[in-house]
């Protein structure tokens, strides 16, 4: 037997991966500091008309796109004269597990059936492993979800626990941890016992599932609006989501959309902390996952992560928790549909920014996803009130505070963005490559250019100051 | 309260004691250990809480640990009444209805 030691099974992490995924990723590295992602994903994914049957033969995708006309009016009331954005939601929830996640488990899991994997491994505390399960399920395979899930006293994030259970309705092995990121440590030694297929959120198939999205946003705008829509705003967290919708949109050839990511504001609070654990009020979809993969994608569970935030992100936009919990109550009031938490963030970046554009301006919401007992806003603040986080009525911009208040807007109006400049993310990612002695040069300057969705020219005289 | 054979409970263990986390983690991360729990059909004959069983998971594996709970219950649920919520949804509503809720 194979040592079990935490050091031991992290120096076997190479050979676990290439056994466990089946792309040899070593092919695609260049010389420096890139890799050929182009090249990565168009050998080891699928085109685009191969995603759309893997998914119909499960069920996945072709989402209604919903119009928010009660919401936009309402932003309209509260905008200037002549401003308003149309806002449309994509309806996610109406995949079998409830999220747009199918998109991204469905295609890991017919590769994973393709090469006779008998099960399939994925390490996701959120709606990825309902989705996992789900399609595993419906494909014969065996799954097994490592959730992060309890602090040191035991307490489970209501959120999580409800994926566990949703996970375990669908006949899946749930193995919940507590707080810490050795999770992948337990990953790697999972795959190693059962030879399973890793299923990580992160592999090309897995984004590849996601363009789907982002060509069927196309689409449906052409035949509901008449015209490809202005913005796309995506719940950023791990990057995925919205690499792999802009990346659809491209195909579409909606050049022109803008896509713009939107995390929740969970500055201050330690991801890797046990006491902060439970004081979050959003398990995903917010600054703790969204920064850090943004500036160092390849701090996945594969050599290369296939989700590339920077490469097309065009604005990126923070709101605070009270906000997304009063337009998950407006979704609720003003439009009849109980949804969330994750759409209703990028919702609310969307309302906030809405309220700059004109009235002929649209706005598409790329996700919904199925909420419920742990998941809904009542479940959550109770939560939080309970690990000693204040619940108040109050304008967020001055009174939310992670991990110690939430302020519940006292009316529409309060609900603003912030918005992190790119060039303070483009410049983390410089720095996140130094900080590994991953030092770009002159040589690397096209790949950096791509990476951070800058010219050549830019990448060189930002590389040049970060150095400095 | 004992356990029988064949039925569904949640077992415990340490996967990595204190001194054995990662070097990354926090300091209060890294004071407590790294705990597994997961839920499976006991294998064992019959079994009281803390006792160390053998279970089988949906996924078939056989996995060792301290029995927890016997047919563990999902206790998430939507919590209280929040005040401060229902207040902003009724609100939106009288928003929408066009005006004072009293006419």
């Amino acid at each position: 037997m194979s040592d079990m030691s935490y050091e031991s099974v992290m120096s076997r992490k190479a050979q676990i991966m290439r056994a466990s995924i089946g792309i040899e990723y070593d092919k695609y590295e260049l010389e420096g500091i890139g890799f050929d992602y182009e090249g990565l994903m168009s050998d080891t994914a699928y085109p685009m008309e191969e995603i759309t049957a893997i998914q119909r033969e499960t069920g996945v995708g072709n989402t209604p796109l919903v119009e928010l006309k009660n919401i936009t009016r309402l932003v309209r009331e509260i905008s200037e004269p002549g401003k308003g954005a149309r806002i449309f939601l994509k309806d996610e929830a109406a995949n079998p597990s409830g999220s747009f996640k199918d998109r991204r488990a469905s295609v890991s899991v017919a590769r994973a059936k393709e090469l006779g994997y008998r099960g399939v491994i994925a390490a996701t505390s959120g709606n990825y492993g309902a989705a996992v399960a789900s399609q595993a399920m419906k494909r014969g395979l065996k799954c097994i979800v490592i959730q992060e899930c309890y602090d040191r006293t035991g307490t489970g994030q209501p959120e999580i626990l409800e994926k566990a259970r949703a996970c375990e309705a669908y006949g899946a092995e749930v193995a919940q941890l507590s707080v810490g990121p050795e999770l992948f440590y337990y990953f790697l030694l999972l795959l190693e016992e059962t030879g399973y297929f890793n299923a990580s959120l992160y592999t090309p198939f897995a984004i590849a599932g996601i363009e789907s999205l982002g060509f069927e946003i196309a689409q449906q705008s052409r035949r509901v609006i008449g015209k490809d829509p202005n913005f796309v705003l995506a719940t950023h967290a791990g990057g995925g989501n919205l690499t792999g919708t802009a990346r659809g949109l491209i195909k579409a050839g909606a050049e022109k959309t803008s896509v713009i990511g939107a995390s929740v504001d969970l500055s201050g609070l330690h991801m890797a902390s046990d006491r902060d654990f439970n004081r979050k009020s959003f398990t995903t979809g917010h600054t703790g996952f969204g920064i850090p993969f943004a500036v160092f994608p390849d701090r996945s569970d594969v050599p290369r992560n296939a989700a590339r935030p920077l490469r097309y992100m065009d604005r990126y936009l923070l709101v605070k928790q009270g906000e997304v919990f009063y337009v998950t109550e407006m979704l609720a009031r003003l439009e009849g549909l109980q949804r969330g938490p994750a759409g209703n963030t990028s919702l609310t970046a969307a309302i906030a920014l809405a309220r700059e554009l004109p009235e002929d301006s649209t706005i598409v919401v790329q996700e919904t996803e199925y909420t419920g007992a742990g998941k809904a806003p009542s479940a959550q603040l109770t939560f939080a009130r309970k690990n000693g986080v204040k619940v108040v009525r109050g304008d967020p911009l001055t009174h939310d505070v992670p991990g110690k208040v939430i302020a519940i807007p006292e009316n529409p109006s309060q609900i603003k963005y912030t918005e992190l400049g790119l060039d303070r993310l483009r410049e983390s990612y410089i720095r996140e490559l130094i900080k590994r002695q991953i030092v770009p040069s002159e040589k690397d300057l096209d790949y950096l250019a791509r990476e951070i969705k800058l010219t050549r020219d830019e990448a060189a005289r930002l590389l040049k100051e970060v150095s400095r | 309260m004992m356990a029988r054979r064949g039925q569904w409970v949640q077992i415990h263990s340490i996967l990595l004691k204190a001194g054995e986390r990662a070097p990354s983690v926090p300091s209060d991360t890294a004071d407590v250990p790294l705990e597994l729990r997961v839920r499976g059909f006991l294998q064992d004959g019959s079994a009281s809480i803390g006792q160390v069983v053998r279970i089988l998971t949906a996924a078939g594996r056989l996995v060792e640990g301290a029995l927890e709970i016997i047919e563990p219950r999902h206790v998430h649920d939507f919590g209280d009444y929040v005040p401060e919520l229902s207040q902003a949804g009724d609100e939106l509503t009288i928003w929408l209805a066009g005006g004072d809720e009293n006419e």
